[in-house]
Formats: structure tokens, sequence, C-alpha cells
């Protein structure tokens, strides 16, 4: 029981990063249709300059933090204005597939400077564990943990109450209406950008901190695919509770066949199993929307 | 001082090309009197959306392009404008076919209208657009999809008015409403000119309703203004009696064109 209860948490804090990463991935969704195939790219970015900022230049940790979230803003405008604005009018696809390219630029990148091995970070908080419910938790766990779900409760807040939040979701459903009553549309996107790089980044400094960082971190990208299509591309809600039912999902599933079958592996595939279930009952996940119909 | 006739936009021989080759409008002159309500009628396709897309920058999202001619707003050149800086200049477009925002509630869309004012102004301009249309305020939680085509109307004027708007740019506020609620959408419209002192450019197919509260009326076919006058002229007006009132012999709505002896009466003002 206790070996399903530490699976348990231990998915609920992976599946946490799963979901802040999903979150930024949703918000370009949401206000750009493009599905941002660089989105683990962008964790892993995140995660090295991090590393570089706290191991190679030796600042105190919560400098580099933050000096790691203001590079992600300029990261997130650059992608947006280089690359992407010059595509506005494009079909969609063709900013997708750039999508696809900017992850594999994004990588090299990585590896240019860093190269393939793994790198520690240094720990931020203390290894003793905390006692919750009867079960050992690291407080790196606790840590990240709260901090997505603070960052959920702020980008809901910002999308349901702020000005600037509703009018990027009234940019989502109709560029031209939301054009039509002064909001710049390319302000929106840029914006879309910048909180999805500066969320994704704080996802990869918390994976950092847990496991290590290597230039397969991308790959996480990968996982957020199930969680969103879970959850409903377009819903930060689904997102959220996506991501976290992936995380248990998979350590839940990899411990019972480790345990029960002695499969070792299954971790890498229970997201995609979820995945092709989903697609097959509930395309449009479990908050998405589908069209209202008109009356 | 009074100044009955003062120009608040002023349209020059405009000619506007869609994808670089489709001549829309072909040398359009317009005028918007200050405190007016102005109609601009016309048959499907004459380039009526096309004209107030001109002047609210809204072209460029299309493709369009302004290639000849000049739109003046308080004598300022603005067809080089961007559009987000012509809603803070003062001029507010409302689309055809109202695109609210579905999944936005209605205070969340009245929200997006006053995107360009000043937060502490929400408040009172929300009042005063539920002081119009008191049905919103019953339905200000419900999300703007799910209201009937009337209600989407009046959303998409009110959030107009949450921009304060000198000019309002009106396309087609009564396209697929029953009668009766054009009425109440054209007091409506009556009363916020006549109280706000707001200039209106209204653009109709329905002609009727359209002259009954507007000034002045101008006749638009095929990129053309063919035809202008005071509302109660037109209204007057046996060619516009025939071909845009339905009064005609022989029932069915003709276009002027379709009429070998129609006297045309090109006007190129300005
Ligand atoms: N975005 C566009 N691209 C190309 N052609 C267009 C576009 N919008 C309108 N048109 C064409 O311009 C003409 C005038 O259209 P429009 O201004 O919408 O007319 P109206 O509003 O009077 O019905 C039509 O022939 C239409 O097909
Ligand atoms: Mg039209």
């Amino acid at each position: 029981m206790e070996y399903y209860l530490q699976l348990i948490v231990n998915g609920l804090v992976v599946g946490s990063i799963y979901s802040l990463v999903a979150l930024g991935f949703v918000i370009i969704y949401k206000a750009t249709k493009v599905v941002n195939f660089a989105q683990g790219e962008m964790v892993m970015v995140g995660a090295y300059i991090c590393f570089a900022l706290t191991v190679q230049m030796g600042l105190p940790f919560l400098v580099s933090f933050l000096m790691t979230l203001i590079f992600s803003v300029v990261l997130g405008l650059c992608i947006e204005r280089v690359i992407l604005r010059p595509l506005i009018g494009e079909p969609i696809i063709s900013v997708i597939m750039v999508t696809v390219g900017l992850s594999t630029v994004l990588k090299s990148l990585v590896q240019l400077f860093w190269g393939t091995q793994i790198r520690v970070f240094p720990p931020v908080l203390p290894s003793e564990p905390i006692w919750v419910a009867g079960v050992p938790i690291a407080p790196i766990y606790i840590a990240a943990f709260v901090l997505s779900g603070l960052l959920f409760a702020v980008f809901s807040i910002f999308f349901k109450y702020s000005r600037t939040g509703i009018a990027m979701r009234a940019t989502a459903m109709d560029q031209q209406a939301a054009q039509s009553m002064g909001i710049g549309v390319k302000n929106i996107f840029a914006l879309s950008w910048c909180i999805a790089a500066v969320v994704s980044s704080i996802g990869g400094i918390i994976l950092g901190n847990i496991n290590g960082i290597n230039a397969q971190l991308g790959h996480l990208g990968l996982k957020v695919f199930p969680a969103v299509i879970l959850g409903g591309l377009d819903s930060l809600l689904g997102a959220a509770l996506g991501g976290l039912i992936i995380g248990v999902l998979e350590n839940v599933a990899d411990g019972f066949m480790q345990q029960v079958f002695s499969l070792p592996g299954f971790k890498e595939v229970a997201a995609y199993v979820v995945l092709v279930i989903i697609l097959m009952i509930r395309p449009y996940g479990l908050f998405g929307t589908r069209e209202i119909e008109r009356v | 001082m009074n100044h009955p006739a003062m120009d608040l936009l002023k349209i020059e021989n405009l000619e506007v090309v869609y994808n670089d080759v489709i001549l829309v409008l072909k040398g359009l002159s317009l005028r918007a009197q200050q405190g007016r309500i102005t109609a601009l009628l016309g048959p499907n396709g004459a380039g009526k959306s096309t004209t107030l897309k001109a002047v609210s920058g809204l072209i460029r999202t299309e493709d369009g392009e302004i290639t000849e001619g000049a739109i003046r707003y308080l004598d300022q050149p603005i067809h080089r404008t961007l559009p987000e800086r012509i809603v803070r200049l003062g001029i507010f477009q409302v689309m055809e076919g109202r695109r609210v925002f579905e999944d936005l509630n209605v205070e969340e869309n009245l929200r997006c209208g006053g995107f360009t004012r000043p937060s502490s102004e929400f408040p009172a301009s929300l009042e005063r657009v539920y002081a119009y249309f008191p049905r919103l305020q019953e339905r200000r939680k419900q999300l703007a999809g799910y209201l009937s085509g009337g209600e989407q109307q009046m959303l998409a004027i009110g959030r107009a008015l949450m921009a304060k708007p000198k000019l309002l740019l009106l396309d087609e506020p009564s396209l697929g409403l029953a009668p009766l609620l054009v009425e109440e959408i054209f007091t409506i419209v009556q009363r916020v000119n006549a109280e706000e002192g707001m200039t209106i450019l209204l653009v109709e197919q329905n002609a009727r309703a359209a002259l009954s509260i507007s000034h002045h009326g101008y006749i638009l076919e095929n990129g053309r203004i063919v035809m202008d006058g005071s509302s109660t002229s037109l209204l007057n007006n046996p060619d516009v009696q025939e071909f845009y009132l339905g009064l005609g012999h022989g029932g069915e709505k003709r276009s002027y064109r379709d009429v070998k002896h129609y006297r045309r009466r090109k006007r190129w003002l300005g």
C-alpha cells in the first residue's frame, strides 16, 4: 500500500510539472491556434539557462531563477517576433511545422553549449523528507507541487478577471472581431508566447532540481500531448488535471507492471496508451469546448 | 456656435482592391455629418462592408488595399492608420454578422468593447449600456453564444458603446432578425444618436428601416455611389421606392442595373 502511495505522490509531482508545461501549450493554442511542438524544448532551455547561471556562473539560486524568467520572456518575444510574425496569414500547418523545426534548433543549441551528459543542480532545499500522511516526501517535491498550483491559480485569475486575460480569450475566438475593438492582436500573440516560455522554464527548473537535466529533457514535451488531449486543448483546468492524471497514471501503471509482471519500462508508454483511448472516446477532451450549438 | 454641417468623415474618390486584383470600390465618395445618421444602402456585394472596413482599417486583415483616394476623419487622413489606432481615435465598427465572442459571457464581451478605455470608466459605461439594453443586464453572466440573434446584435452594439466612439459604423444590424426586433434595435440606434450625439454610418439592405431613422442616405451599386439625398427625399423617390422599398409594380425587387432606361445619376462628391 505504501508502495502505491509513494507512486501516487511521485506521480502528482511529475504530473504538476506536466501541468505547467501543458499550461504553456494550451495558452499558445488558445490564443493562436498553433500547436507548439517546441514546448518541451522551451522547458529544456529554461532548465539549462538556470543551470548555467547557478552552477557555471555561481549566482545564488533565487537570482538565477529570476534571471531565467526574464530570459524566458525575451525568448518568447524573439520566437514570436522573429519566427512566427512573418508567418501571419500563412496556413496554420506551416506555422506548426516551423515549431517542429524550432524544437530541433533549440535542442541542437543546448547540445552545442552544454553537451549531452546529465547535469545536476546543487540542492536548493534540504533533503530531509517531510512526512505527510505517513509517506515521506522530499521538500523539493512539495515545493514543486505548491509552486505549480500557485501558478495555475494566478493564471486562472488572470484569464478570468483581468482585461488583458479576457482580451486574450477574445482574440483566441475571433481575431478580426478582437481587432475591431482595438485589441492589438500581435501583442496578444507575443504575450502568449512569453507566458508559455515562462511557465515552461519554471517546469524545467523544478525538474532539474529533482532529476538533473540532459538534452533529452525536451521529450517531456511529448508527454504533454496526452495531458492536453486528455484535458482538452483549450482548457486551463483541463491542462492542470490532464497533467496530474497522466503523471499519476504512468507512475502507478509502471509500478504495477513492475511489481506484478516484472515488466520494466511501461512508464514510457503508459501516457500514450491513455492518449489513444481518449482519442477514441472523447476527442475534445474532458474539458475542451465542443462547438456551441447556435440558437 | 452651431456648426450644422461639419463633416466628421469624408471619403473621397476611394478605390479598394482585394488580393491585388479584385477592384471592389471604384471611386466612392461620401460624407458623414457630425451628429447625424447617414445610411449607406445597396444590394448584396455592392461594397458596403468594404467601405466600412476601409474606414476602420480592417480591410488590411483581409488583404484589401486602398489604391486611390482618401479617408478623412476630423480632417485628418486615416487611410494609412492601423485598426487598433483607429479605434483609439474614436471610430468603432460593429461588423456584419454580430461577431460576439461566443464563449465569453455578456459582461466579458462588453469589457472587450471597452478595451481601449481606462478601467475606471468601466462601471459607468456598463450601466449606460444596460440602460439602453436591459435585456443584456438580465443575461450578463450568460455565454454570448447562447443568446438569441437579437440579443447578440444588442451585445454587438453595446460593445461598441463601451468604446465611446465619436463615429459608429454599423454593418447590417437588421440581418436575419424578425421585423419587431429590427424595430426595437433601430429605435435604440436612433436614441443613441439623439442622446449621445453619436455620429452613425449605417449600412443596410433593409432600406426602409434605415431611411426611417437616418438623416441622409447614399445608394451604392457595384462600387459606386449612384444616388444620394436626404432620407425623406429618398423615401419619396420613385426609383428608390421601386427598387429598394419594394413598392414597385411586378413585385420582385430588381437592380438599377437591369433597367436600361434608368437615368443613372452618378455623383462625384467632394
Ligand atoms: N476579403 C475579400 N477578398 C476578396 N473579395 C472580397 C472580400 N470581401 C469582399 N469581397 C468582394 O467584394 C465585393 C463587395 O463585398 P462587400 O463589401 O462585402 O459587399 P456588401 O457588404 O455590399 O454586400 C463582393 O463582390 C465580394 O465578393
Ligand atoms: Mg456586407
